[in-house]
């Protein structure tokens, strides 16, 4: 980009310093340590490298590569010991499961400390802004100081509110959000609950939080808490059958309900499932962010139309355990997403080397990434036009596509050829079926929709925009 | 004695899901045959059904001795049955009452008496 | 059937579906009494678990405390002149006399009779549950599918507002 640019604009994108130009502006000092730091962390990937050719980590207490094996430890040993074996059996239930959920609250908590400022500095990186940077360094303390401001903040109770069901809902919403954890394998035996119908508990735990909303939206006596909450529930209503036709596109490839089946076979044919279904992949994501109320899905709680949506009339920390959710849902669909169509822990063979966790955080860090983008890209869209997508495009595709998968994976099974054969083969047929059905569809249904990109921007002229924008020019 | 009641409170067996299931169903139709709302006669009507379920669950849970499992199963596959019929029953029975409602502007079931006469 | 556990779980989930089932039955407003239904539902959906009916008790949650729940949220909703109260109407006495008689009946012969089965865990229901419907069940199933396409379509036709209706009735 040249620095004579025309608008300031373009004159501010220019002169904005690159990130591998404020990396080496840091001090001196900040640069050592980063040194240090990667140098420490190769020294530790060689002594891990060592461990593991030699063979010497599987299975034992220390093998950091899955945390399973150390609560496997704990319960062989507590079990072995000279307890009675009433008690001794209730202990071995109850610690274990206790680490479990005491790990995945701090990984969930942690998350929400540093997501909300990845996510702020994102989108201020994209709108070329600075985001929040005053608490801490780079503002990393941001959402701790948000946190401490909405716990000492009045709690307000609208008039004509009703009590009972009004204080339900913060809590509510937050008992699926963490509860759809239990079911994430996070490496071969790290997974808290891996039961048989893993993908069926997925599903039900995400229908729940729609009565809470609900409940909310109900309870505050407020017509745009009314409204949102309606809206809310419309959308997740209709977004429950494209995301449980997609789920049954995996279940039908891989054969099993069981998440850590499914990422395992993943593994056993190394291939990630996106690339086998892909539109399956594509719908699970939109639906999810419809479910989820994040944008551009939110009409929910659109601020621009509706104040807050369904939450408008709670204050302080309850809105914030709202905000929470909402945040902690866009990662439990980023793992979600990561173990259904990513490959989970997997990455081909990596996983012996690296922690199946970390594999599995950076997925999940990656489509939390892809959320913000596509929330600092895309605008929101109306109502009808969302409801109108699911049930006349998402929900008969998504039918037509599933009946081939079923298909395929009758063949998938009877036929006597190598994997990478038949799969690369149903690869191929299911992304051109979904690009052909996908087109055919919208041109029988949007036959007369005008298609042809237009010349120029209609609205922008329309209120004067570009005339607007001719005059700054010159 | 004692120890034949501690142990009756304390070993979960049969008897003990066939008696809630019992009172649910009981509540249930409660429920269903006092209240006025037609949305409130529906809940009971649903718990009815769950009380059934629940007994149709504890049967093939505690089969008689020598059963298989893919016989023991089928009571589950009842419930799959039911929780289907449910699902539709819910469905056309709230499209009526929002239909009586456009028509009668109420959905007291006291009040819904046309056909009395 | 010995763990400790399971013996808490079952109490606690029983009386918990048995006390908010009563809540349904005894709160003023229908909305609360709504919200007691979904909790009764859920607890049973914890009793199912205790039974090792896991599949059962996933589709719990997933129809009774996911979708019915939400299907009576809309019809609460879409009826809004209608009052909201849960009253009783006159026939409480004879059906409370009624429920008596059968949770009674019901509670006495599964005391008097000598239940001696072994009882069975199951290890996995789902791949059972879906070869027996898919073998000896499938007529059945076929028909339950085409159940509740009608139920489907039939609901949609009820509430469906033809335009030269709505001015007569609205």
């Amino acid at each position: 980009m040249n620095l004579d640019s025309p608008t300031p604009m373009s004159r501010q994108i220019a002169e904005h310093s690159t990130l591998i130009e404020r990396f080496l502006g840091l001090p001196k000092i900040a640069l050592l340590i980063f040194v240090l730091l990667i140098a420490a962390l190769g020294l530790g990937n060689g002594i891990i490298g060592y461990l593991v050719v030699a063979g010497e980590l599987d299975g034992t207490w220390y093998d950091i590569r899955d945390l399973g094996n150390v609560n496997a430890a704990l319960r062989d040993a507590i079990l072995s010991s000279q307890l009675n074996t009433y008690i001794a059996g209730a202990l071995a239930y109850l610690i274990p499961a206790i680490l479990g959920a005491t790990g995945i609250v701090s990984v969930v908590g942690g998350w929400l400390l540093i997501g909300p400022w990845a996510e702020r500095r994102l989108i201020a990186k994209f709108q070329i802004r600075q985001g929040p940077n005053r608490t801490g360094p780079f503002g990393l303390f941001q959402s701790l100081a948000d946190a401490l401001k909405l716990m000492q903040k009045e709690i307000v109770i609208p008039t004509g509110a009703d009590r009972f069901l009004y204080f339900a809902p913060p809590v509510a919403v937050f008992i699926p959000a963490i509860l759809g954890w239990a079911a994430i394998p996070w490496a071969p035996k790290m997974s808290f609950a891996d039961m048989d119908v893993g993908v069926l508990f997925v599903i039900a735990i995400s229908s729940l939080g729609v009565l809470a909303v609900f409940v909310a939206g109900w309870s505050s006596n407020n017509h745009y808490s009314l409204l949102g909450a309606m809206r809310t529930i419309a959308m997740m209503v209709s977004y429950e059958i494209p995301i449980s036709l997609s789920l049954l596109a995996v279940v039908l490839m891989t054969g099993s309900t069981q998440l850590s089946e499914i990422v395992t076979w993943q593994s056993t044919h190394n291939v990630w499932l996106i690339v086998l279904i892909p539109f399956a992949a594509l719908a699970f994501l939109f639906a999810s962010t419809a479910e989820i109320n994040r944008t551009p899905n939110d009409i929910g709680e659109a601020e621009s139309e509706i104040v807050a949506g369904f939450y408008t009339e709670y204050s302080g920390m309850k809105a914030g355990l709202f905000m929470a959710v909402e945040l902690g849902n866009a990662i439990l669909v980023g793992a979600l997403m990561a173990t259904f169509f990513l490959g989970g822990y997997t990455m081909f063979g990596l996983e012996t080397w690296i922690p199946g966790y970390i594999i599995l955080a950076t997925k999940i860090g990656l489509v939390y990434f892809l959320f913000v983008w596509i929330r600092g890209t895309l605008p929101r869209f109306r109502l009808d036009q969302l409801m109108g997508f699911a049930w006349k495009f998402l929900i008969p595709v998504s039918i037509i596509l599933m009946f081939i998968v079923a298909i395929e994976s009758a063949i998938f099974i009877r036929w006597d050829v190598p994997a990478a054969v038949s799969l690369g083969l149903f690869g191929l047929i299911n992304v051109t079926g979904a690009v052909i059905i996908s087109v055919v569809w919208i041109r029988i249904l949007f036959k007369d929709l005008d298609l042809a990109a237009p010349e120029r921007p209609r609205l922008v002229t329309a209120v004067g925009g570009l005339k607007a924008a001719k005059e700054i020019r010159g | 004695m004692i120890e034949d009641v501690l142990d009756l409170i304390l070993t979960i067996g049969l008897m003990h899901y066939l008696i809630v299931s019992g009172s649910v169903f009981a509540l249930g139709s409660v429920i269903a045959l006092g209240k006025r709302n037609a949305v409130g006669v529906l809940m009971g009507v649903e718990l009815m059904l769950n009380g059934a379920i629940l007994a149709l669950i504890a049967f093939s849970r505690f089969p008689p001795a020598g059963t298989a499992t893919t016989a023991a199963l089928e009571g589950h596959v009842f419930v799959v049955f039911v929780l289907t019929v449910a699902a539709a029953e819910a469905a056309i029975a709230l499209a009526l009452a929002v239909l009586v409602y456009r028509k009668r502007e109420t959905v007291d079931l006291d009040r819904i008496n046309l056909l009395k006469w | 059937m010995e763990s400790p556990g399971i013996v808490l779980g079952f109490y606690l989930l029983a009386g918990l579906t048995l006390g908010s089932g009563g809540l349904v039955f005894l709160a003023r407003n229908l909305l609360h009494s709504l919200a007691f239904l979904v909790i009764s539902f859920l607890s049973m959906a914890g009793l199912f678990l205790t039974l090792s009916a896991d599949f059962i008790a996933m589709a719990q949650i997933l129809i009774y405390a996911g979708s019915i729940s939400v299907l009576m949220v809309f019809a609460v909703m879409l009826t809004p002149l209608a009052s909201r109260d849960n009253s009783n109407s006159i026939y409480v006495f004879p059906a409370l006399i009624s429920a008596g008689g059968i949770a009674s009946f019901v509670a006495f012969i599964a005391w008097d009779t000598d239940w001696s089965g072994p009882g069975t865990d199951f290890d996995s229901t789902i791949g059972t549950i879906g070869q027996l419907l898919l073998g000896k069940y499938v007529l059945a199933f076929e028909i339950a599918s085409v159940l509740l396409l009608f139920a489907l379509v039939g609901a949609i036709m009820l509430v469906h507002q033809r335009d030269e209706d709505s001015e007569g009735t609205s």
